[in-house]
């Protein structure tokens, strides 16, 4: 095995070992000192809800989360799985547990003062409205090609006051460029290259599942700060 | 003449349903969206396209 010579090698257990305690004031003087205070005040006051905590679905909660986004929904049927780990956020010592309560988990080893709110639920046409009505923006993170046109569809037509941003898109090891955001209707925008299906031999791969969840997220954040208004889409739109 | 999608499509006069499966696509992987008002999946087979209708058809692949 390869050794780096002349540097001081740490063995697992001591870079493993647990970190020490920080309080809130700590967390937020350390955005502070990056980013306007107007800003943190807005991802504080903001409310997203997430509907699929797979590739996609757990990649956008640990960047909004990252960002400090004071109120996150986060809804998904399934448990852990060894499947789930070649792309998705969740570890070892998190197979068999609910993806919900794992990511509950995982974002409060990040920032536990957000308020995570879960439903461990599987999304129906009839449920879809009563789970994600008031929530002002909500991302389609599902896996399925059925089950994504039923969610759009269904929140669409029944929660007109929120936007919903989707992912298109995102299987296999093609150019990682494709992939990008576009406002399709006046409440959706899909990130994704619209065309990479996952399927027998071309799955889903970690990079382009975390850019297209990258995208999902970015578009969050430039919607909840306003960023959206200076960075408008050329969309045809 | 039907906008399909920003494309002029000799569609007038058929169901959604039928242009869809027609055009190849998979009804059960498609947000339609009429003259600004989504068609819901069980509609789509009643919903008549007439001149003047403007479509937005967004078809979904599989992965997340």
């Amino acid at each position: 095995m390869q050794r780096a010579e002349g540097f001081e090698i740490k063995e697992q257990a001591e870079s493993n070992r647990k970190g020490p305690n920080i309080s809130k004031e700590e967390l937020d003087r350390a955005f502070d000192e990056r980013f306007p205070l107007w800003m943190k005040e807005k991802l504080q006051a903001a409310s997203v809800a997430i509907a699929g905590l797979g590739g996609l679905g757990s990649n956008i909660a640990v960047s909004l989360a990252r960002s400090g986004v004071g109120h996150l929904l986060l809804v998904d049927f399934d448990i852990v799985d060894v499947t789930n780990l070649n792309r998705q956020m969740y570890t070892i010592p998190h197979l068999g547990m609910p993806k919900t309560e794992a990511l509950r988990e995982i974002i409060s080893r990040i920032n536990p003062w957000i308020d995570v709110q879960t439903v461990q639920v599987k999304v129906t046409p009839e449920n879809a409205a009563e789970l994600f009505s008031g929530w002002p923006i909500i991302c389609e993170a599902f896996d399925r090609a059925d089950q994504k046109a039923m969610l759009v569809g269904t929140l669409l037509s029944q929660c007109p006051d929120s936007i919903i941003i989707s992912g298109n898109g995102m299987a296999g090891l093609g150019d990682a460029n494709l992939i990008r955001t576009q406002q399709k209707l006046r409440r959706l925008f899909v990130c994704g290259d619209g065309s990479t299906e996952s399927a027998p031999g071309a799955g889903l791969m970690a990079p382009r599942v975390a850019i297209c969840a990258g995208h999902q997220a970015n578009k969050v954040l430039q919607l909840i700060t306003g960023e959206q208004e200076k960075h408008r889409e050329q969309e045809h739109y | 003449m039907v906008t399909i999608n920003g494309k002029q499509e000799e569609a007038a006069g058929m169901t959604i349903l039928a242009y869809l499966e027609e055009a190849g696509y998979s009804p059960d992987r498609v947000v339609v969206e009429k003259n600004l008002e989504i068609i819901p999946r069980e509609a789509l087979g009643a919903s008549l396209l007439e001149d003047g209708d403007s479509v937005e058809v967004l078809r979904f692949v599989g992965g997340g």
